[in-house]
């Protein structure tokens, strides 16, 4: 390993620029002649539209254009699309009602898009668009996730009208009921997973800009993927044709899934930018993002565990309601389908699996992925009926879950999934060794003597990311391609430049990307230069979700390298007078084996673009190779988590004071970079299971629209983590790696729930638990004890 | 519109500004200083935290006016010239920073704490000084050890 | 923010002034909560009198036992003022606890007891010590103060000056804070002066800060946590959101009142 290479915690390139403050994201970039765009929100969950009188906005000064829904319809704007088709227990197609950029006659959740103002200034537009009048009908709000679909609920969109998008299933009823026939004991759960909202410290923002002279377009964006924001613009939205249309995502501040999708505020930049023939600037402030982003998770669930008198599991079924908001959002559907019900074996050896899945519509914010998207609430399911089966079967929740691990690889699932690799055991001895599992009894003792409730809780996780081998995801209704591109730029003097499909918005590609072709290729890392983030510049890409950047991204650029080192031997060849055969590249040269004849990269680089030592007919000149790259499979990260804490039930605050981590992430390119996935994803687990919350009430009002009332883990609430790791390589990619960038988030839930109803001694605790809800736990709990 | 001018990173600027203009804008839009940043509308997050008159305060919480004939120092001022400042080291050694949104502002308030409380900064000091800075990337942790070795590294520069 | 007409005075006579010839105006002082406010455009007052350049009104003055913090001292600087922490140590922490550190740098103390926003924490100091709040017209008692919510006894034109906290001999504040906003979900302020005992409550009255009387008689009579077995202030009047109800406020108040207790007791 070379102190730049693959294994090396080589410190990030790109952070120079981001501690003196020279970091350009989306709202530093100006265009000359900018204006700004102001949008006028829905205040009702529900209502149609009787009119829109924008007279008065329209005549204050430096106000350029307002528009509503009627303008969109008269340019054929296209609508916001979903790119998931998924298809009901019948084989009928989900039902996608139409989603406007800017709403049509009706309105269908708090913050929904009803006009746009232009103006010279933001702060005209603000005022503007305080004065453009909309007359509603306000209408009852569907807003309660369990009861969307009962009879009688308001119906949000007409093509369903009992608020079913989907009733989706996956695996064998017959095999699963038959299985639970044959159990000794069945452990019941209720589930609620809560609603959340991203939040990723930079707001959304959009410049869109237009080019009389060319008719073409630019749109600067908060985008975790570039193309297909430009696919989906161009192709179903209309704006431009894609060879008219650049999409620009520079730094890009977090996104945790929140900037895949194609929004309203985006489209319309870009489309208004051509009407008023001057660039139009729109950035989110944090309310607008409360409103606007794609919310997370929000599911309940009723999830059963089958086992049989040794305690090994025997089936697993789940009845799922998800709650996909107002409209489908881009990857909406195939979040609580394909996303989830096939995590649902978890690390487990489970015979037979039942999984229904009923999408909702409701009047809320459109809930697409979130970090980890669906496989976080797979995996609360399973491991929360992991312990609570091991609780009520009075075994060990560890060596419970040991009985159960998957051992031998490859495995298939029930439900869809192979296993490639892993070595569950491992994962969980370094864990519970780590935390000191084995004397919890005696924490817990000495907290009882402060009048405090200690508790531990395990979570042994899997999840299924590096999406996704193209084929495959077709066949289940992707409509899109999930393969990765890179291109390999060697210049004349052997710098490189790298340009991938990948987007980095925090998870440090210039450093690992630079470190995979530092190993390569033997030259200097501060050589190489990764270009992503703008359609002009690199090839169609699919761009940074579900884990991928690494297990396909990168594969993408060893395929590429590939191609570089077979050419570069040629030109070798002729340059030491040699077969190509013969040629050996090593610590960055080449050399004729068995000779001492060699030439160093950068002087090979500059012999393939002279060319003076081949013709042009036997050889190309140049030293440039691109490469699309389709995974074989999903990867397999497994780990450990352990979490422990101690309530105080006297005010139900909680402290956890230990967190173990072990994970398998197979080979790392930079473990300073892992770790620090790995720290983010499980402060967001955290914040779930005990902090975050969107709540709307019955009329459809979001309560948790800002900072004030949504509780965002803050550095006093959390802790210092240990973190570790096992390998066991990816047998499914070139470089062995799986993905990090979910883990955390996935694990942690259930680990620090686990630990509470442990703490408590019952298994009636809410996400997010709450000091109140906490407090009435412990209550529970005292009540639970007296009557024992 | 009302003039105004301050010291922001050693130059002399003024400008006529509609009243309403919060620091955080005049740095972003009339200086393009941009390092500052906006990641909430209630004072919260602490993306825009800069310094007037050596305290650091919230920009996004603060009128331009208010601040006319003060001192203010960004993140763009931070580093003199090409070296950087102790703290900005030890956010890159430390990886104390992921997508780069909350870093100016999370440095900017650890070099004032780091001068309000001293170089020698546990733990617990560290994640309580940070109750008005949100970071969504890195679940605090490098940043907590980015700060203690920053501020360490702050009292060597100072010897 | 709507637009406004921006004053600064440089005295409290001109500010005054200032004050009675915008009656739609308002007095800026540190801004942490008026401009928040006008930033979400739930405010719009014609006029912004900046009071930040009236120097008399820094500074703290410790004479006679009686602390006197004048108006626009901010909170960072009664958090760490020497005087505060040797005379009423409480208050020098409660300060020390309002919001963040660069709120606590901009902050003051005439602001957040002229807004007197049921949340804050400094009306919960100024009921419990007895605190006198001089303004530019006159002096009146804490307990005459406070009148609902973010309604004061202030008058139109009328700019707090100072506040003057006698020196208890025993007090503490506990602050319960609202996990999200951080302000007082519940805050207790405990304070035992000249043999009596006030008990001051912020966060959790649905008419802001209020006296928890059946608390002080009972510690008057028995200063020590046990005193408070069994007494709670009645849920009824009490708030409730999403963070908390009623009934979990009651409970905190008595939980955050022998803390207080016990930490001087």
């Amino acid at each position: 390993m070379t102190e730049t290479g693959i294994g090396a915690s080589v410190r990030r390139k790109e952070d120079f620029r981001f501690i003196t403050g020279k970091g350009r994201y989306t709202d530093d970039i100006n265009r000359p002649g900018q204006t700004y765009a102001c949008f006028v929100r829905s205040p009702h969950a529900h209502a149609t539209i009787d009119g829109i009188d924008a007279s008065a906005a329209l005549k204050t000064k430096g106000v350029l254009a307002v528009f509503t829904g009627d303008d969109i319809a008269a340019d054929k704007v296209g609508g916001l699309i979903c790119g998931w088709m998924i298809h009901s227990k019948d084989g009928s197609p989900m039902k996608a009602g139409a989603h406007p950029a800017l709403a049509q006659g009706k309105v269908r959740y708090v913050g929904d898009h009803v006009a746009v103002v232009i103006a010279e200034t933001w702060a005209i537009a603000r005022d503007a668009a305080e004065k453009v009048l909309v007359h509603y009908t306000v209408l009852p709000a569907n807003a309660d996730t369990a009861a969307a679909a009962k009879p009688g609920a308001p119906v949000v969109h007409d093509v369903a009208p009992d608020n079913v998008v989907y009733d989706w299933s996956l695996g064998d009823k017959g095999a699963t009921d038959a299985a639970f026939a044959r159990a000794k004991h069945v452990t019941t759960l209720e589930i609620v997973n809560n609603r959340l909202v991203p939040n990723p410290m930079e707001p959304r923002s959009a410049v869109g800009d237009y080019d009389e002279g060319n008719e073409s377009f630019t749109l600067y964006t908060t985008s975790q993927n570039p193309h297909v924001a430009r696919l989906v613009l161009s192709a179903f939205i209309g704006i431009a044709p894609e060879h008219k249309l650049r999409v620009i995502a520079p730094d890009v501040g977090g996104g945790f899934g929140s900037k895949i999708f194609i929004y309203a505020e985006e489209t319309i930049c870009v489309w208004a930018a051509k009407k008023v023939r001057r660039p139009v600037k729109w950035t989110s402030d944090r309310s607008e993002a409360f409103l606007s982003d794609a919310h997370g998770r929000d599911h309940v669930t009723h999830a059963q565990l089958a086992t049989d008198e040794t305690g090994k599991i025997l089936g697993l079924r789940v009845k799922t309601t998800a709650n996909l908001g107002a409209y489908l959002s881009t990857f909406s559907s195939c979040v609580p389908t394909y996303l989830y019900a096939p995590l649902l074996s978890g690390q487990y050896d489970i015979p037979a699996i039942y999984a229904e899945v009923d999408g909702v519509y409701t009047n809320t914010a459109p809930v697409d992925a979130y970090r980890g998207a669906g496989r976080p609430e797979a995996t609360f399911v399973v491991e929360r009926l992991m312990e609570v089966a091991a609780r009520e079967l009075g075994r060990d929740p560890a060596e419970f879950r040991r009985q159960n691990f998957v051992t031998q690889f490859p495995h298939q699932t029930p439900v869809i999934m192979c296993y490639d690799g892993g070595d569950y055991p491992r994962a969980l001895d370094r864990a519970l060794e780590l935390a000191d599992y084995a004397n919890i009894g005696k924490r817990k003792a000495e907290s009882a003597r402060k009048g405090l409730l200690r508790g531990v809780g395990i979570s042994a996780y899997i999840e299924a990311c590096g999406i996704a081998p193209s084929a495959a995801v077709g066949s289940l209704g992707a409509g899109v391609g999930l393969w990765e591109s890179a291109e390999v730029r060697v210049n004349p003097v052997g710098t490189v430049e790298v340009l991938t499909g990948s987007h980095a918005h925090g998870q440090g590609h210039e450093t690992t990307f630079a470190q995979l072709v530092s190993d390569r290729l033997g030259i200097s890392i501060d050589n190489v230069s990764i270009v992503h983030g703008d359609t002009d510049k690199v090839q169609m890409g699919m761009g940074t979700y579900g884990s991928r950047s690494g297990a396909v991204g990168m594969s993408a650029i060893v395929k590429a390298l590939d191609k570089i080192e077979a050419k570069a031997k040629k030109v070798a060849g002729h340059v030491l007078e040699a077969s190509p055969d013969d040629i050996e590249f090593k610590n960055g040269k080449f050399s004729v084996k068995g000779t001492d004849k060699e030439i160093d990269f950068a002087s090979l680089a500059l012999q393939a673009y002279i060319a003076h030592k081949f013709s042009g007919q036997e050889l190309e000149p140049g030293l440039k190779e691109g490469a699309f790259y389709d995974p074989t499979n999903f990867t397999f990260p497994a780990g450990v988590h352990i979490c422990e804490l101690e309530i105080d039930p006297q005010t139900g605050v909680v402290a956890i004071d230990k967190w173990t981590a072990v994970d398998d992430f197979g080979n790392l390119i930079n473990p300073m970079i892992v770790e620090g996935q790995v720290h983010g994803g499980i402060a967001q687990g955290i914040g779930q299971a005990l902090f975050e919350g969107a709540v709307y009430d019955k009329a459809g009002q979001l309560l948790t629209a800002s900072y004030m009332d949504y509780q965002m883990p803050r550095a006093g609430d959390l802790l210092s983590y240990e973190v570790a790791v096992t390998n066991t390589p990816c047998p499914s990619n070139p470089l062995g790696i799986k993905g990090c960038g979910e883990a955390g988030a996935i694990a942690a839930p259930p680990a620090v729930v686990n630990a509470l109803t442990d703490a408590l001694g019952h298994e009636d605790v809410p996400m997010p638990a709450t000091p109140q809800a906490l407090w009435r736990a412990a209550q529970r709990a005292v009540t639970k004890a007296a009557a024992q | 519109m009302t003039a105004v001018s301050m010291m922001v990173n050693g130059q002399h600027v003024s400008a006529e500004i509609d009243p309403r203009t919060l620091l955080v804008q005049f740095l972003r839009e009339h200086l393009r200083l941009t390092g500052t940043h906006v990641g909430c509308d209630t004072s919260q997050c602490g993306c825009c935290v800069v310094h007037v008159n050596g305290d650091a305060i919230k920009s996004c919480t603060t009128l331009a006016l208010t601040c006319d004939g003060a001192e203010v120092t960004t993140i763009e001022g931070l580093a003199k010239g090409d070296v950087l400042h102790p703290m900005q080291a030890a956010f890159r050694e430390n990886h104390g920073l992921q997508c780069g949104f909350c870093t100016p502002g999370m440095i900017m308030t650890a070099v004032e704490l780091v001068n309000r409380k001293g170089t020698n900064l546990d733990e617990h000091t560290i994640r309580e000084e940070l109750e008005g800075n949100l970071c969504r990337c890195t679940g605090y942790h490098n940043i907590v050890k980015a700060i203690g070795a920053g501020a360490q590294a702050m009292a060597s520069a100072a010897e | 923010m709507y637009e406004f007409a921006y004053h600064r005075p440089g005295s409290v006579s001109e500010a005054a002034a200032l004050a009675g010839d915008h009656a739609d105006g308002k007095l800026l002082a540190g801004g942490q909560t008026l401009l928040p406010t006008m930033k979400q455009r739930l405010a719009g007052p014609s006029d912004l009198i900046d009071l930040s350049r009236i120097d008399d009104l820094r500074g703290i003055e410790v004479k006679d036992g009686v602390v006197t913090i004048k108006a626009l001292t901010r909170h960072v600087t009664v958090a760490t003022s020497a005087e505060v922490k040797a005379a009423i140590p409480a208050l020098a922490e409660l300060a020390g606890m309002i919001g963040d550190p660069a709120v606590r740098n901009k902050g003051t103390i005439g602001g957040s007891v002229a807004n007197n926003d049921p949340a804050a924490d400094y009306p919960s100091a100024c009921l419990a010590l007895g605190a006198t709040i001089t303004t530019n017209k006159r002096a009146i008692k804490a307990d005459d103060f406070f009148k609902g919510l973010f309604e004061t006894a202030l008058e139109e034109g009328e700019i707090i000056t100072s506040i003057s906290f006698p020196a208890p001999e025993k007090a503490n504040y506990q602050k319960f804070r609202n996990p999200a906003s951080r302000y007082a979900l519940v805050g207790v302020f405990v304070a035992k002066t000249g043999g009596h005992v006030r008990v001051a409550v912020t966060g959790a009255g649905s008419k802001g800060v209020f006296r928890a009387k059946e608390f002080e008689a009972a510690l008057e009579a028995n200063f020590a946590p046990a005193a408070l077995d069994g007494k709670s202030v009645p849920a009824s009047g009490l708030n409730s959101d999403i963070h908390a109800d009623a009934e979990y406020r009651a409970h905190l108040i008595t939980v955050m009142a022998k803390r207080a207790v016990a930490a001087v007791a």
